[in-house]
């Protein structure tokens, strides 16, 4: 019997965005098994809700993660106003599309820049994040920042986007999809590439399934389930197909998010074309009382938000559930019989998001 | 865009046999979580094909024995070990246990301790 | 066949460079960006809606000695103050705080 030796990964590595520990346990080079740690940049979020109150606490809500950050905001907004029965105005939901698939876009060319790093590939990761920029851009003349936008408010937004605005934005994404489809080529097409991810980590569908995984990485293993077909903010009126990839490995889940890419920058054109014009938010009035899971797509899979009021204006709890949280044990799965320079490739087709997971 | 939610309310001796029928008729696991009120109240909630279904139950103490479902649903160990680290739960038989060094907090139990109104 | 990213490498040799030589040319800022906050003091009453407000507590108002300090390094540009005021003298600008060594906050006084 080979003897196992066990080496640590992270929690510092230059792979990964965020902190995370794995002890891999290997064999000569072939990985046997691996035991997670996290817990590295928990800070408690989930305990301020007994400080702050409802309507303040979107921008603690937001601030739960960087690249994610709208939607954790727009899902909180989402859960209260069900609890307390707000109906929202149509342009202002129609924004929040706009918003959301915004950040879906910057979401999946941020990982495709992280991918092509952790192969190596440094020409690639610069130009995807040139790309990046412009999106990046485009947000900050419409919201006022960068990264954490700022825009979602209980009742609706807070900032409006003007007509011929929202015709400049369609124009500079109908610009940027050329560039895009030069870069995809080169993920999916370059051999080089593809030796890196054709086959590795194959995780199949009913593991998938079993195991609890969502987003692309369930998608990727022919599972056809997305969070936007239930059809919260302006998803019921404009349809969303689920991408799927019958193929389960690494190659599988670059050419789903590549896909989303295009798809996003479809339903933002949908959107132009059916805003309506109106108010872009309601007056609040009065104190949640009652209990709601709020359930949205990130670019990473499907987030939950558990809301419960008791009819003070301090809610009695909440608990966020967050797509990489849900991804771990897929990645456990995964990473059981791979060669040890896999390993990075394999913890970023995950996308994880650390900081989502630990609030 | 409310969608519509079906709570199950269950006693804890219940809970193996109810989550082995949502296994059998093929749910998947979403989450489970805890609130802190007078006593504990658990929710393990389910979805399959967009319809979602949450099993509702309550311990009266932390000390109150709780079965682990990561027999069943082999994702629930990270969920379990959360509560055991911030509520002080006691959870029995979890298949990958971290006996209390998954979050290393500066209070133990930061979640489970009584629950204190501060004004702001 | 091979060598895919060959067109986009030859395109970006030939034409500028996508990043600009930043502090010595520095970009125009968009309208909306959100900066600092900037007050009029002459209007300020002093009743402390915006300390009451402020999710990271980062204003401090003293009603006795007419004076409303902010702690530059904690507030993160939300604009949760500028929607409360009474008065309206609150306003975000669209330029962000100059980095410094040592000076975090900054008092306004109406003497």
């Amino acid at each position: 019997m080979t003897k196992r030796t066990i080496i640590p990964f992270g929690p510092q590595h230059p792979v990964l965005p965020e902190p995370i520990h794995l002890d891999l346990v290997v064999e000569d080079e072939l990985v046997v098994e691996a035991i997670p740690r996290i817990g590295f940049i928990h800070r408690g979020l989930e305990k301020l809700i007994e400080k702050r109150d409802f309507v303040d606490f979107v921008y603690v809500a937001e601030r739960i993660c960087g690249i994610c950050s709208f939607i954790h905001g727009m899902t909180y907004c989402v859960g209260v106003e069900a609890v307390m029965g707000i109906e929202v105005p149509r342009r202002a939901q129609y924004l929040r599309t706009i918003w959301s698939e915004l950040s879906r876009i910057h979401s999946h060319l941020l990982w495709l820049g992280l991918t092509a790093d952790a192969f190596g590939f440094e020409n690639l990761f610069m130009n995807s994040w040139r790309i990046r920029e412009i999106v990046l851009d485009i947000i900050e003349e419409t919201t006022g920042g960068r990264v954490i936008f700022g825009s979602a408010k209980i009742g609706g937004v807070r900032v409006d986007i003007a007509p011929e605005q929202i015709a400049a934005i369609v124009k500079k994404l109908n610009k940027l999809e050329k560039e895009i489809k030069d870069i995809s080529n080169v993920f999916l097409k370059d051999p080089s590439v593809k030796h890196r991810l054709v086959g590795v980590g194959v995780l199949s569908k009913d593991d998938a399934y079993a195991l609890g995984a969502v987003g692309p990485v369930l998608r990727a293993s022919g599972v056809a389930l997305d969070t936007r077909q239930l059809g919260y903010a302006a998803f019921d009126e404009i349809k969303v197909t689920p991408i799927t990839d019958p193929r389960g490995d690494s190659y599988a889940r670059c050419v789903v998010r590549i896909q989303e890419i295009f798809q996003s920058i479809d339903i933002i054109r949908q959107a132009k074309e059916k805003i309506r014009v109106g108010p872009i938010e309601v007056k609040v009035e009065g104190t949640p009382n009652g209990e709601y899971f709020a359930r949205t797509e990130q670019p990473r899979g499907e987030v939950i938000y558990y809301i419960k009021g008791d009819g003070t204006k301090f809610l009695k709890r909440m608990r966020v559930r967050t797509p990489t949280f849900a991804n771990v044990p897929a990645l456990l799965k995964v990473l059981a019989g791979c060669q040890l320079a896999d390993v990075p490739v394999l913890v970023l087709t995950i996308d994880p998001c650390i900081s989502c997971t630990e609030r | 865009m409310k969608e519509q939610q079906k709570i199950i309310n269950i006693q804890v001796s219940q809970l193996k046999e109810k989550v082995k029928e949502f296994k059998n008729q093929g749910y998947r696991l979403v989450q489970i979580s805890c609130t802190r009120l007078e006593n504990f109240e658990l929710s393990y909630s389910f979805d399959k094909n967009y319809e979602f279904v949450y099993l509702r139950f309550s311990v009266a103490k932390a000390e109150d024995p709780i079965p682990s479902v990561s027999g069943i649903y082999w994702c629930a160990f990270l969920y379990e070990n959360e509560l055991h680290d911030l509520f002080g739960l006691n959870i029995k038989d979890i298949v990958i246990d971290y006996k209390g060094q998954f979050y290393t907090t500066a209070i133990k139990n930061p979640f489970g301790q009584e629950f204190k109104q501060e004004d702001k | 066949m091979f060598f895919h990213l060959a067109k986009i490498a030859l395109k970006s040799l030939f034409s500028k460079p996508a990043t600009r030589r930043y502090p010595f040319e520095v970009r125009e800022a968009y309208k909306h960006t959100r900066g600092q906050i900037a007050i009029e003091i002459n209007q300020c009453i002093y009743c402390g809606i915006c300390q009451r407000k402020c999710p990271t507590a980062a204003l401090a108002v003293d009603r006795q000695a007419k004076s409303w300090t902010i702690d530059r390094l904690r507030c993160i540009s939300c604009r949760a103050c500028v929607g409360v005021c009474p008065k309206s003298c609150l306003t975000m600008k669209n330029s962000y705080t100059k980095p410094s060594l040592n000076r975090r906050k900054e008092t306004f006084k109406n003497a």
